[in-house]
Parts: structure tokens; C-alpha cells; sequence
């Protein structure tokens, strides 16, 4: 019987020939990353535990991503315990303001996550790295810091399911209109404790950045990795970054699959996802006329150059709509620099965008553009739940960077083709 | 371990957003989190809940954010277990991990309404509704994860214990 990419690299990381879902396995960590939220709290499970040093040095990435620079006095606090065991236990990956990006944008960038790797994070979107053909989950602190005292997690092999992308993509369909419509079609708990492989023709089509966006938002469906078989896109963007060597892995073509969903992009329109749920998924056509205050473009699902690219694209020689402030978020140091070279940052300037430095910021509500009551965002980023930009009353619609920026123009939720 | 207290009711897919909004989470103390347990969608729940009281909800309880402050905040707030149709998977090892019991049943939950006074017996693997007089047979939790949760997680435990 053949195994999924997610059970090779999971059997490999338990010195097995082979494992099965349902599975209870200890598996090597290649990459174990917390952020400023979730790195105090598994530092006190270390610290608790006995733990005085930790597994290895070059194997734990510590972002201080989230609240940063730093909002507030409590927030101030966190990061300087994080600071503090970072320099304690010489962290070699440790990223304060001015190196900082986000995580899920920043690791992979770093060549710090690889093909083949099993990587465990303290944060949900953790699944990102997927997009590489990394076996990669979110776990919470106190797992996290057994993890940075032994090296190791158990874990439950999970079942696959396979989605199959087929069709040419449509213009103005990005990764992020792909799994609008697939979590649309599963549901929020549709693959939960599940691996989401994605497969099918289309995938040659997508970039990186676009199976970025869309690994990260396999935690959406509820499942615990999403994951892309690498290809020469892969190996493009891995082999200058890495400095140390991976490992390529692919299903087997007898591999046993939970069930099979297909889907015909070529058809697809911009997707968006309503409040409160990231499930709430329709064309843009048939969301119907909603004014709004303010547009959010970045974060771990979408603050990467190309997602910042196609936003200028729209933007370019165009005003924001009165009444609407929008918030551009480069995902690190690097897509702001590269960003400001081409043009885009004052492109976003002249549109009357404000520009932030790399943060999650707004995405959970933290700081650089929370909401007020009765308010409504178009937000790239990838949770719409009740107050999670703000207050308990405002409203956060999901979509692609192409739909944000068009939307900032009209001043409601509007299609890339309605204002180019 | 016996557990007894009054349901509060919440439906499917509780998030931690609504659990604990991420706008509290520049502390980890827990009881500062359980002062904004469940504002979202039920403002005023801290103060309403006694100690000892249960929350029992629908499917995918806990879903979003990895954030151990979800089952800290809960635990803190006063409510000794949650009973839900099914949690997300981070959701599940955390409230373990943090000494917060959770039990998976879709009979209990159906049959439970708000105010209910459920009596739940861990080792028996046994839920009794004493309001509406109804018995549940649950999976009783192994050993190690009673002795997990009586020590009050899986820190304290693995100091005491030295392994699992």
C-alpha cells in the first residue's frame, strides 16, 4: 500500500518504514517556531518542566510579530521575556523590530523551513509551509515548549484528503479565490484532524506566494496541514534560501485518500468570504451592494510581494474612496524593500493608503487599524470571526488582494473588473 | 473524578476569537483572560458563572487561534469541563495540556439545555442529567490523563512524574 507525502515525511521523521492514519507517533522537529503571544507561555511550560537549555539553538524561531512594535506596556512586557530567554539560550533565529516579519512570511523567505521538513509552531497558521511539501501544524504553547526541551512532538498520523484543481485560471483569480471556494465547499470543520493535499493541473499554474496563501488557510477547513508535492517552482524558490540540505517527497500513486473533491477554476469569479465565518463564501457578484470604512491588504495568508503587486496594479493612478481608510502591511523587511523598489509602496502612497511596517496588527484585532462598532473591512487576511478585527459589532469580509484594492476604490465590495 | 455543575449552552464552532479576543492577550495571567471569556457573543458570562458550572456546545468547539488562552481563560473563568459534539484538533490538546477536562458527546449536548445540572462521573465514564433525569455512557479517560489533569496539566504532571 502507498503512502501520502504528509505519512512519508511523517514516517521518516518517526524512523519508520511506514505509518497509518490513526498512528500515535514521536517525531523528530526540524523547525519549532513561537511569536511574542505564544513564546511567553511555552517558555514558562520550559522553564517549569526543568528545562535549562534548549534542543538546538539553529532549530527554534522566536517572531515577535504580533503586538510589535510594541502597543502597549503589557505587550512591551512579553516581548522583552521573549528577548530575554532569546539572548539567555542564544537563539539564533530570533527576530525583534527591524528584522522582524511576519512568521508565516518570514520563515519560509529565510530558508528556514524546507521540503520534507516536519515543522510545529505555536500558531495556528503554521500550515503555511505546506506550500513547500513540509509537514507543518499549529500547536499550542505548552506543546511547544516540550517541543523546545526534547526535540520532539507526538503526534496522530492524520487521514488525506485530495482536492483537485482543474481548469486554467481565470484573470484575476489568485490562490486565495481557490481556497475561499474550497473551505466554502468543506466547511470549517469539513477536513478537521485531516492532512488537505492539494493537487491537480492548475497547481503548475499557481506561484509560491499563491500556495502560500493557500496552505495557510487549510487550518480553516479545520485540518491539521495542507499540503503541495513540490515541483520545479518548488526548487526554484527553496534552493537559493536553504542552507541546509531537504528532502523532496511525493505521494504514492496507490495512496489511500478519505475522499476526493475536484474543482473546475476555470469558471471560478472573485471569491468572498462573509461575516462571521471564513465559510461564508460567495462569488463577489452575489454579495450585493456594502459600503465600507476601512480595507486591510497583508498578513501571513497575503502580505507577500505578488499579493502586494496585483493591489498596486489596480491602485495605480486611482484614489481611495472617501470615507475609507486602507491599511497596506508589507509581510517582512524583504517585501518592503523589494516593494519599494518597484514602485508599489508609492504607488499605495499616492492612492492614499497608509503604509505600515511588518505586523498581524489588525488581523486579530491587536492594533494598526482595529474597528469600531457597526463597521465593516475588506481584509485580506483569514479569519472573519465575530470581533476579530475589533468590536463585537463590526465586520470583516474576506477576499483576494485584487478584490481589497478594487473595493478601497469604490467604496464597497466590488470586483477588479468594476473599477479597471 | 466527579464532576458536578450547571450547563451554560453555546452552539457549533465557538471560536477562540470569541473565547478570548486576541485584543486581551498582551498578558497570559489567566485571571485577567477569564474577565473576557465569551464577551463576544455572551457579554457579562464571567460574572454569571459559578464556580464548578460546565459549558456544553455544538461541533467544533475552539476553533481558530492556537492560543493556549482559550482553555485558560475557560478555566480561570470557573468552569471545570466542556462537553461538545467535537473540538478542534489544537483546541483538544491544549485544554488536556492546561489540566482543562473535555469530554465528546453528541447525545449529552442534544439533550442538554441551558441551566441543566449535569453530574459527570470521568472514571465511570458516566453523565448524568439530574435536572431532566437522563444517563450517558461516555468514554472514560485513561489513567494517565486523570492523574494529567488532577495534577493540573501536563507540566505540573511530567515535574512530579519525571515522564508521562
Amino acid at each position: 500500500m502507498g503512502m501520502t507525502i504528509t505519512e512519508k515525511i511523517l514516517a521518516a521523521h518517526a524512523d519508520l518504514d511506514m505509518v497509518k492514519p490513526g498512528q500515535l507517533i514521536k517525531a523528530r522537529v526540524d523547525m519549532a517556531l513561537a511569536n511574542d503571544i505564544t513564546a511567553p507561555l511555552a517558555i514558562k511550560a520550559f522553564k517549569s518542566a526543568g528545562g535549562e537549555k534548549v534542543f538546538a539553538q539553529d532549530k527554534i524561531s522566536l517572531v515577535l510579530d504580533h503586538f510589535t512594535p510594541n502597543k502597549d506596556i503589557p505587550s512591551a512586557i512579553q516581548c522583552q521575556e521573549v528577548r530575554k530567554f532569546a539572548y539567555e539560550q542564544d537563539i539564533i533565529n530570533f527576530y525583534d523590530v527591524g528584522s522582524v516579519g511576519i512568521e508565516h512570511v518570514l520563515l519560509p523567505e529565510q530558508g528556514l523551513v524546507l521540503p520534507g521538513d516536519v515543522v510545529i509552531g505555536a500558531d495556528s497558521h503554521t500550515c503555511t509551509y505546506g506550500a513547500l511539501g513540509a509537514f507543518s501544524t499549529g500547536v499550542g504553547s505548552t506543546d511547544l515548549g516540550a517541543v523546545m526541551l526534547t526535540g520532539e512532538i507526538w503526534l496522530k498520523v492524520p487521514p488525506s484528503i485530495k482536492l483537485v484543481y482543474k481548469g486554467s485560471l481565470p484573470k484575476w483569480i489568485t490562490g486565495k479565490d481557490l481556497i475561499l471556494y474550497t473551505i466554502g465547499d468543506l466547511g470549517v470543520e469539513g477536513a478537521l484532524y485531516k492532512a488537505m493535499e492539494f493537487c491537480g493541473e492548475t497547481i503548475s499554474q499557481l506561484s509560491m506566494d499563491a500556495r502560500f496563501t493557500m496552505a495557510n488557510m487549510a487550518i480553516e477547513a479545520g485540518a491539521k496541514n495542507g499540503i503541495f508535492a513540490p515541483d520545479e517552482k518548488t526548487e526554484a524558490y527553496v534552493q537559493p534560501r536553504a542552507k541546509r540540505t531537504y528532502q523532496i517527497y511525493r505521494s504514492d500513486p496507490d495512496a489511500e485518500y478519505l475522499f476526493t473533491r475536484e474543482y473546475d477554476v476555470s469558471t471560478l469569479e472573485p471569491q468572498v468570504a462573509l461575516p462571521h465565518s471564513p465559510d461564508n463564501v460567495r462569488g463577489v457578484s452575489e454579495v450585493g451592494e456594502i459600503k465600507i470604512d476601512q480595507v486591510v491588504i497583508g498578513s501571513c495568508t497575503n502580505g507577500r510581494l505578488e499579493d502586494l503587486r496585483l493591489a498596486a496594479s489596480i491602485l495605480k493612478g486611482k484614489k481611495i474612496a472617501k470615507g475609507v481608510r486602507c491599511i497596506v502591511i508589507p509581510g517582512t523587511q524583504q517585501v518592503y524593500l523589494d516593494a519599494l523598489k518597484e514602485g508599489i509602496i508609492e504607488t499605495f502612497i499616492e492612492a492614499g493608503a497608509a503604509v505600515s511596517t511588518p505586523t498581524c496588527g489588525p488581523c486579530l484585532g491587536g492594533h494598526m487599524g482595529v474597528l469600531a462598532p457597526g463597521e465593516k473591512a475588506v481584509s485580506t487576511t483569514n479569519r472573519n470571526f465575530i470581533g476579530r478585527m475589533g468590536h463585537s459589532q463590526s465586520e470583516v469580509y474576506l477576499t483576494s488582494p485584487a478584490v481589497a484594492a478594487a473595493s478601497a476604490i469604490a467604496g464597497k465590495i466590488v470586483g477588479p473588473e468594476e473599477v479597471n | 473524578m466527579n464532576i458536578t455543575g450547571k450547563a451554560w449552552r453555546f452552539g457549533d464552532n465557538v471560536d477562540t476569537d470569541i473565547i478570548i479576543p486576541a485584543r486581551y492577550l498582551n498578558t497570559s495571567d489567566p485571571k485577567e483572560l477569564a474577565k473576557h471569556c465569551m464577551e463576544g457573543i455572551k457579554p457579562g458570562f464571567t460574572e454569571l458563572v459559578k464556580e464548578g458550572d460546565i459549558i456544553v456546545a455544538g461541533r467544533n468547539f475552539g476553533c481558530g487561534s492556537s492560543r493556549e488562552h482559550a482553555p485558560l481563560a475557560i478555566k480561570a473563568a470557573g468552569i471545570q469541563v466542556v462537553v461538545a459534539k467535537s473540538f478542534a484538533r489544537i483546541f483538544y490538546r491544549n485544554a488536556f495540556n492546561i489540566g482543562l477536562p473535555i469530554i465528546e458527546s453528541e447525545e449529552v449536548v442534544d439533550a442538554t439545555e441551558e441551566g441543566d445540572t449535569l453530574k459527570i462521573d470521568l472514571d465511570k465514564g458516566e453523565v448524568i442529567n439530574l435536572t431532566k433525569n437522563l444517563v450517558f455512557t461516555i468514554q472514560p479517560l485513561p489513567d494517565f490523563m486523570k492523574e494529567l489533569i488532577t495534577d493540573g496539566g501536563l507540566i505540573p504532571h511530567l515535574a512530579k512524574k519525571g515522564g508521562y
